[in-house]
């Protein structure tokens, strides 16, 4: 009953993100500052990270093609598969839970904390849309964070598979260009747009209706990490049932 | 004017106001006092719509808060100034910037005629050299005066205030003590302020609303307090040892005054 309820109220909470809008001046300012931390901060590590496991994936391959009858183009076929599939939709969005949405909860739980909400909900701004609606908006920007990620996944492993003498260029090349699926592009992009919803309501709530002091920030930014974790997970294999097969 | 008409709150079956009615008159500072636990703070936020009450009524210049529809509300609200506990700065806002949150959100003026009338508020609240600073690098003191500004900004009819004095030394609490009370007559302000702090109660209590386990218990002024053999206001007003002196020192004049009346009739 208790999930219930709490299920209840986040979509209340989305029901009242799009009520009464905050001043566009003032909205434009906090979506701008919520682009700049939860998007353009997040380059980073996601380009780090991208680079690395798509060299790790491509090196896997490589090793588990003992079979010489195997083409080496597979290396390159596996590495676009599995990091346009499911590396960088899925994977990047759970360490984006992690990162974006343990900065959400916290940021929005202190300010639960230290009164700075119920101060805005005195002078009359629908905090929901105030808070939240600009979050939404900065990460409806995240499917160009995946698109560097899937560009970066591919080229480690090309750099990897090159360069560590498992293939040649031109059959890594080969490679991600066999039996190239288009459609495989849109759905990764689909799971993007929803997980990117998730990444910017579910810790968001989390952060919104934290009761408590300092301690419950922290244990609200767990909480919430584990939630969007597995809210995508089972995203993912809702929209992956419904698109792919 | 704020009328309280007998205003009943419950959390999970368990009643934290009984039934409190009173009388917020205009201009003057309102104090609501009690030990912790007596419903203090959730009166409070009553009055300020955060809490809705399970039944009674609360008027604002004879308007219930209930029947307002969205848009009255939301007027009332910019109506309404707030200081809180713990000041509630925005934490990545400058000084002057959190003062002119307010009227950015809800004016149509310019960005020169908003930062004037907040450099107008910040020097009335006496803050000097701060306005380029973030609440985190500025004192106690200094934040609940950045508080009072942002609270007094829009020229509020209705100013609230939630132990405006809590962790301040007593000569900066008695300086923000004051200053409240200077802006409620100077603005004609309907101040309710929530203490448990007996030098406010001494310093600025035009109207004293006493609770006790969430029913109002006593009400009057504060020279009344002294007069008063209400138990729980007693226990509750004089349990320092100061303040027991206090008062035998005002009784004792008291009546040396009343003799004195009496021979020369």
């Amino acid at each position: 009953m208790k999930i219930l309820s709490k299920i209840g109220k986040y979509f209340l909470m989305l029901k009242s993100i799009f009520g009464k809008f905050t001043k566009w001046k003032i909205l434009k300012q906090l979506i701008l500052k919520d682009i700049d931390t939860l998007i353009i901060g997040s380059l980073g590590i996601v380009s780090f990270i991208s680079f690395f496991v798509g060299g790790v994936v491509a090196i896997q391959t490589a090793l588990n093609l003992e079979n010489p009858l195997l083409p080496k183009n597979l290396i390159g076929f596996a590495t676009r598969q599995s990091v346009i599939l499911e590396f960088a939709p899925t994977f990047i969005s759970v360490i984006m839970a992690g990162k974006v949405g343990s900065y959400i909860t916290s940021s929005i739980g202190t300010m639960r904390v230290t009164e700075q909400i119920d101060a805005l909900e005195v002078m009359g701004i629908n905090t929901y849309n105030y808070l939240i609606f600009p979050k939404i908006i900065a990460l409806s920007l995240y499917p160009l964070v995946i698109c560097i990620s899937m560009f970066l996944g591919v080229f480690g492993g090309y750099i990897a598979c090159v360069y560590g003498g498992f293939s040649s260029s031109a059959e890594f090349i080969e490679g991600i260009q066999m039996d190239f699926i288009s459609f495989h592009i849109t759905y990764a992009f689909i799971k993007t747009a929803f997980f990117s919803f998730v990444l910017a309501t579910i810790p968001s709530y989390h952060g919104y209706f934290m009761t408590g002091g300092a301690l419950e920030v922290g244990k609200a930014s767990t909480v919430s990490f584990v939630w969007t974790s597995v809210v995508i997970i089972l995203l993912n294999y809702l929209i992956t049932q419904m698109l792919l097969t | 004017m704020i009328e309280v008409q007998n205003i009943i709150k419950s959390f999970d079956g368990t009643e934290v106001l009984k039934g409190i009615s009173t009388v917020f008159e205009k201009g003057k500072t309102n104090l609501i006092i009690g030990q912790s636990g007596s419903g203090k703070t959730v009166f409070l936020k009553c009055l300020l719509g955060l809490f809705e009450a399970d039944s009674g009524k609360i008027l604002f210049e004879g308007k219930r808060l209930k029947k307002m529809t969205v848009k009255e509300r939301s007027i009332l609200r910019q109506e309404m100034g707030m200081v809180f506990q713990g000041s509630a700065l925005f934490d990545s806002m400058t000084v002057e910037e959190n003062i002119m949150f307010p009227m950015q959100m809800f004016t149509q003026k310019t960005d020169d005629e908003i930062r004037d009338r907040a450099n107008q508020v910040i020097k009335r609240v006496n803050l000097i050299k701060a306005n380029e600073k973030f609440p985190d690098e500025i004192s106690g003191g200094m934040k609940k005066r950045v508080a009072i500004a942002r609270a007094i900004v829009m020229n509020p009819k209705y100013l609230f205030c939630d132990e405006p004095n809590s962790g301040l030394d007593p000569k900066t609490a008695i300086l923000i003590d004051n200053l409240i009370q200077e802006i409620t007559a100077e603005y004609g302000i309907t101040t309710v302020i929530n203490t448990h702090d007996m030098n406010s109660v001494m310093e600025i209590g035009e109207k004293i609303v006493f609770l006790k386990d969430g029913i109002k218990s006593w009400e009057g002024t504060k020279e009344e307090i002294f007069n008063t053999y209400n138990e729980a206001v007693t226990n509750f007003v004089y349990s320092s040892n100061l303040f027991k002196k206090v008062r035998e020192v005002y009784l004792k004049d008291e009546r040396e005054e009343e003799d004195t009346g009496t021979t020369s009739a």
